[in-house]
């Protein structure tokens, strides 16, 4: 996608549905999988993980003239280190409660393939804006997935959202079951690939 | 010839490490023979001797506490001694909690009119035992995929084909065991002492593509055909999850070397088996009739879902 240039809102809305991180790239799926039982947990993580891509895509993008291309990829590894430290100090410090519940991944952010890819493919070769445009389109994508996922599973489950009351009953208790982390995130994908299918029919059917 | 004797120097030099490693940890007394927990209150100490009825029988020689907490020292509702007087069992007031090891500081050990000596005891579970349970639980009652939802990205990635699937669990477990050995090595003796930890992250992170970078040099120096077979699955090891997990759990839980190790061992074989599992479904999949939206990922994240809660049958076992 860097071979195309792209206005700034499309590189906004294509991290957030077209190459959503979550259902379409299928990258980093152990927190998707994980601690979406609740909308909470989503929100917090994805503004980590926002915090963390939009930080280190401007460190890389503001240096990368001065990287050089053989150690580039231990250069990309240590700043998300270093950014996903400075996140992880600072949750655990104004958050205790929901930073105990993340437990580890928080910290595992250092190993999400969304983030290094995004440097490797985006940032490494393009000027501060875009690629602060692109990161901040990739952060809220992912965001929006674990949004959708805790919402799906906190209202099934447990029958709140964001800790309100909305049914009054438990409707189906299996989906804040940790297993059915997979079943939601396969339905949703599956469901991702029906709207694309019924879209290509309408194109077809117009064509 | 040769190699075999440079086999031999090899296991001679883990022999010794592991034997340094093995006494290294332990804080024994040269009069008490074993310390052992009995039933749910009690505690048994043997001596390599008999020892004085009077200083057995004196409530005040013993000072028991948990390991982490020295201050709170735990409360004796009395002491037996055995016939033959080596054996000393003491009753506490409160069940013990015995995953917690224990210290016993004993005064003064009078035996035969001669003193020998204060002594500070460790009493563990049966040692074996729990290092076998670490690696179980690690491998199956905790699996990492399975109940921890940790490595998904290369999971679905590898779990095609079996040959894949079987070659990039052994790859991981290599740089898994090599690379939590590494970060138990920093972690307690620079890290820990300095009082660092908060570099955890970044050093963790460092020492994974440093193993992955020396697993990849030195396999395509001793054995190229293995090279072949397996170096395309170093690059993915990176992108893992677990690899970054185990390093992380085993400084928090404040893991010894033999249990890191166990600990590492479990993670690799758990994720091996996972990966096995899943591809010998996926397999068959490819010949089933999945509807077309369910096609590729999504169907699979269901098989994986069905694996969880398979795997859900064997959380709250404990073994030993």
């Amino acid at each position: 996608m860097a071979h195309t240039k792209k206005t700034n809102s499309q590189l906004l809305f294509s991290g957030l549905l077209s190459e959503n991180p979550i259902f379409r790239l299928a990258l980093s799926m152990c927190p998707a999988v994980g601690i979406s039982t609740t909308v909470m947990n989503g929100i917090l993580l994805g503004i980590a993980v926002l915090f963390v891509q939009v930080f280190s895509s401007c460190t890389i993008s503001a240096i990368k003239n001065y990287i050089h291309p053989r150690i580039r990829i231990p250069t990309y590894t240590l700043t998300i280190a270093t950014w996903v430290t400075v996140i992880d100090l600072v949750l655990a410090a104004y958050v205790p409660a929901a930073y105990k519940e993340m437990g580890i991944f928080v910290k595992l952010i250092v190993a999400f393939a969304i983030i290094t890819m995004r440097l490797e493919m985006f940032a490494a070769k393009n000027p501060l804006v875009p690629s602060f445009v692109d990161a901040v389109g990739m952060g809220l994508g992912f965001l929006f997935g674990m949004v959708t996922l805790g919402a799906i599973r906190e209202v099934l489950g447990s029958g709140t959202l964001l800790g309100f009351d909305l049914l009054g009953d438990k409707p189906l208790l299996f989906f804040i079951l940790p297993a059915a982390g997979f079943f939601t995130v396969g339905f949703m994908m599956a469901i991702f690939n029906y709207v694309e299918l019924v879209f290509k029919r309408m194109k077809e059917k117009k064509g | 010839m040769g190699k075999i004797r440079k086999q031999h120097v090899w296991m001679g030099w883990m022999l010794l490490l592991g034997i340094f490693l093995l006494t290294g940890c332990e804080t024994e007394h040269r009069f008490v023979k074993s310390t052992a927990f009995k039933g749910t209150h009690q505690i048994v100490l043997t001596f390599a001797g008999p020892v004085e009825e009077a200083w057995a029988k004196n409530l005040d020689h013993y000072a028991v506490y948990e390991k982490p907490d020295p201050d709170i020292l735990l409360g004796l509702a009395g002491v037996s001694l055995s016939q033959d007087r080596t054996t000393v069992t003491l009753t506490f007031r409160d069940a013990l909690n015995q995953e917690q090891p224990h210290l016993i500081r004993l005064k003064e050990i009078l035996s035969d009119g001669k003193s020998q000596g204060g002594a500070l005891l460790t009493v563990k579970k049966a040692y074996l035992g729990y290092l076998v349970s670490v690696l179980l639980g690690a491998m199956i009652i905790k699996n990492f995929v399975f109940t921890k939802y940790l490595g998904l990205c290369v999971f679905f990635g590898t779990s095609q084909k079996k040959s894949t699937a079987v070659g990039m669990g052994v790859t991981f477990t290599l740089v898994m065991v090599a690379s939590a050995m590494m970060s138990w090595f920093m972690y307690q003796f620079v890290l820990k002492p300095l009082r660092l930890d908060f570099l955890q992250i970044v050093v963790f992170i460092g020492l994974v593509s440093l193993s992955v970078q020396a697993v990849d040099t030195i396999l395509r120096k001793v054995n190229p055909a293995l090279f072949k077979a397996f170096g395309v699955y170093l690059v993915l090891v990176i992108a893992n999850c677990i690899i970054l997990a185990v390093p992380l759990i085993l400084a928090n839980n404040e893991y010894n070397a033999l249990e890191s190790l166990m600990l590492a061992v479990g993670a690799g074989t758990g994720f091996l088996i996972a990966l096995f599992l899943m591809s010998s479904v996926r397999e068959r999949l490819e010949t089933a009739n999945v509807p077309p939206t369910y096609r590729g990922l999504p169907i699979a994240f269901i098989t994986a879902g069905l694996f969880a809660l398979a795997f859900m049958g064997f959380s709250g076992m404990s073994l030993f």
